[in-house]
């Protein structure tokens, strides 16, 4: 029941981005006016437990969502199936968590 | 050749939707990577936010903002027809659909016993 469990683990990630994205967005518009600096960026996110969280929460569920976004497209468009199709998956969503994961960190630790 | 269900505006939704998220997919280790300059370089970061001052960047970014807007408002319809309940209209047609079939393949046991 692989099939079913990706399914509800789509769904379960775009739940929990639904409200981070809208912040997302709202800080994004409220930031980039006036132009973005990295001190202005930092002077945000460094220390902040929330922003970590926040971001942290963010990259988990991207991760899992780009994760098998992706893999529904190579299964559908480029046909890709099996043992190559799981570990595309996994790359895919390793990926995105080591990257995302280290963004996070560059931005938040103090 | 357009084939036929592909002019239906709900195709060009799943388009949409399917294409946003790619390319946001595909975006993101690239976001990913410049954030992370924060860390090694915070000379770089503020030489790559000097770049998107640039108007044909801020028009990119207009690009991408679109498509993260719709992705979401794209997939927050898809979770409302996926799990808000039904409207007794739609479950009545649920239902006929049912008794319909029940009727069709009764007539066909009645038929052949």
């Amino acid at each position: 029941m692989l099939g079913m469990k990706l399914y509800m683990a789509q769904r379960l990630s775009a739940l929990i981005m639904a409200p981070l994205v809208i912040g997302h967005v709202g800080v994004m518009i409220y930031a980039v006016q006036g132009g973005l600096s990295a001190a202005e960026i930092l002077g945000r996110t460094q220390g902040s437990v929330a922003w970590t969280l926040f971001y942290g929460l963010f990259v988990v569920a991207v991760s899992i969502h780009g994760a098998i976004g992706l893999r529904v497209v190579l299964f559908e468009t480029v046909k890709l199936r099996g043992g190559g199709l799981n570990a595309v998956t996994w790359v895919i969503f390793l990926g995105l968590m080591i990257l995302g994961s280290r963004a996070v960190w560059a931005v938040t630790v103090p | 050749m357009i084939r036929p269900h592909r002019s239906h505006p709900l195709w060009f939704a799943f388009l949409l939707h399917r294409v946003s998220g790619a390319l946001l997919a595909l975006f993101l280790p690239a976001h990913f990577l410049v954030l992370a300059t924060a860390l090694t370089s915070p000379q770089a970061l503020d030489g790559a936010l000097a770049w998107t001052d640039n108007t044909l960047v801020k028009l990119a970014e207009f690009g991408l903002v679109f498509l993260l807007a719709v992705h979401a408002l794209g997939g927050l319809r898809l979770l409302a027809l996926e799990f808000l309940p039904w409207t007794s209209g739609q479950k009545t047609l649920a239902a006929s659909a049912v008794a319909l079939a029940v009727l069709v393949s009764g007539t066909f046991f009645l038929s052949a016993v």
